[in-house]
């Protein structure tokens, strides 16, 4: 039974047609990466996984629930920038990823005392218990990414979706941070959708590699059509197919 | 070495911050001395000598029919007016702030009405306050507020809208309602914001004061500096002006001080 459920998905802004005729699904647990040239409509998409806009066309279900009319708990967001709150400390910004779905969004007492508990374990984990205490601007960018991640995940959410998270940091940091992705996604398996840039990123990190494109060009047009996905590869065992007795290939079927 | 680039060292710097200041104490002090030998009896520019001799007079002499040191009684009068005026403005625009810069449906409603009511002429409405809200302090409290808040409401809107639209969706994926998303994603990012807009505004706010005690009032810092020109008392307003100008120099700067205590994550964004 596919967890994720893209079906037929439209999406334009005004005429211009930016997504037509996706479709996909998604078994639970699976890491998709999501790459294609600029202005292909990956980030699109993304934003259409997370709800912050609605299609124009089509549905998209998370685990045969109706499409949702807006983000919430079940979909988990990492963006490139500006993922933690700069008025909260690290730990702070750990908490809120529990404590934000509250009346007022805070824990009292004897909850807010064992919510820091569960947060510095969280710290401990992703390496941040040192920074405990200061504010995120005083992070450098992998750390503050790794804390962004940590706070998603504190929310405990069934589908994690990260739009280019690593594309504002140094070569360095992105292997520590494929690493540190690479050991949390044994933790915990979830669902997750990642956008990038880098192809390389994309299929080491991923079990299956969504490229957008655009299907059909008009030169005296660019803009008339929309992109879908075009290519579907199994990124597993390397990208190299049938190393495995019983493989079921990605192999882009007729919708 | 280009000019831009040239930097003053530490003495220089405070030499030269403190140059401008001197330079108006001497070029006031020559104008001055130049008028009293030409005629002793001049009003228009007082000794700088006569005017410290009258600010000590008036900060410790009281007043001979009521007993109450006058210019102490002004002070409060007017800072009780304009904190009062700016304390209800700062909340109000934090409120407004919040709801127009949050909710699409209150930004449709209101922010072109704010846009249109922040051009009246706020003095152009100080005869309608008095007539409305009578010559006591309610009026001049009114001025205050109606001078000034529609500039909070514009600007505070602004910067909540400025806050990046990925916090916003972040909180909403960590589950937060739009009170949660208000009060600890919007408001605390906000906070910083309002000191600084406040200590904008705190110069209009001085001005509708001034301009309100000036027209109607029986104490105040403007009313003194209005009642003692019909005797061209030019050593009493200038004690009174440099008395408001350190007044407001000291709130900005409390301001500014307080701001950076009580927000220190904001230190790189303002």
């Amino acid at each position: 039974m596919s967890f994720v459920t893209v079906e037929n998905i439209f999406q334009s802004y005004g005429p211009r047609p930016i997504l037509e005729r996706v479709n996909t699904t998604i078994d639970e647990g699976e890491f998709i990466s999501i790459v294609g040239a600029s202005g292909c409509g990956k980030s699109t998409f993304l934003r259409l996984l997370l709800a912050q806009e609605r299609p124009t066309r089509g549905e998209i279900r998370i685990d045969g629930k109706p499409p949702a009319v807006e983000p919430g708990l079940d979909r988990g967001v990492v963006f490139q920038r500006y993922s933690v709150f700069p008025h909260l400390t690290v730990r702070e910004n750990v908490v809120a990823g529990e404590s934000f779905r509250r009346g007022f969004g805070r824990f009292f007492g004897a909850d807010l005392r064992a919510a820091r508990s569960r947060a510095d374990d969280v710290l401990a984990r992703i390496g941040l218990d040192h920074v405990a205490d200061q504010y995120p601007a005083t992070l450098s960018g992998g750390m503050q990414q790794r804390l962004a991640i940590g706070q998603a995940l504190a929310a405990k959410p069934r589908v994690l979706l990260l739009d280019e998270p690593f594309g504002a940091l140094d070569p360095g940091t992105r292997l520590q941070m494929h690493d540190f992705l690479t050991e949390l996604r044994a933790e915990n398996s979830m669902t997750v959708f990642m956008v990038t840039h880098d192809l390389e990123e994309g299929f080491k990190l991923g079990d299956r590699v969504l490229v957008f494109d655009k299907p059909r060009w008009d030169p005296t047009d660019p803009n008339l059509f929309g992109a879908t996905i075009t290519y579907d590869f199994d990124a597993r065992d390397g990208g190299i197919p049938f190393q495995n007795i019983m493989e079921e290939p990605h192999v882009l079927k007729s919708a | 070495m280009r000019l831009i680039n040239r930097r003053p060292g530490v003495v220089l710097a405070t030499l030269l911050t403190l140059l401008p200041f001197v330079a108006v104490l001497i070029a006031y002090a020559i104008g001055s001395d130049i008028r009293l030998t030409a005629n002793p009896a001049d009003k228009l520019l007082p000794a700088p000598a006569t005017v410290l001799e009258t600010a000590g007079r008036l900060l410790t002499e009281p007043d001979r029919r009521s007993g109450d040191v006058l210019f102490w009684l002004d002070t409060w009068a007017s800072l009780k007016r304009l904190l009062i005026g700016v304390g209800i403005s700062a909340f109000i625009a934090t409120l407004f702030g919040l709801l127009i810069g949050l909710l699409p449906v209150f930004r449709s409603t209101l922010a072109g009405f704010v846009a249109v009511v922040s051009m009246i002429p706020p003095l152009a409405l100080l005869p309608i306050l008095f007539i409305v809200f009578g010559l006591g302090e309610l009026s001049k409290v009114v001025l205050i507020v109606i001078g000034i808040l529609p500039f909070l409401i514009r600007d505070l809107s602004g910067r909540v809208l400025e806050i990046p639209r990925e916090m916003i969706v972040k909180a909403e994926t960590l589950g937060a309602s739009t009170l949660v998303i208000a009060l600890r994603v919007a408001l605390p990012q906000l906070l910083p914001r309002l000191i600084q807009a406040i200590r904008l505004s705190l110069g209009p706010a001085w001005l509708f004061l001034i301009a309100a005690e000036a027209i109607a009032a029986d104490q105040g810092l403007g009313y003194r500096i209005f009642l003692v020109r019909r005797y061209l008392a030019m050593d009493v307003i200038l004690t009174y002006v440099i008395w408001i100008t350190a007044l407001a120099f000291v709130m900005d700067w409390m301001l500014k001080t307080a701001s950076r205590k009580a927000f220190p994550w904001s230190e790189g964004t303002l």
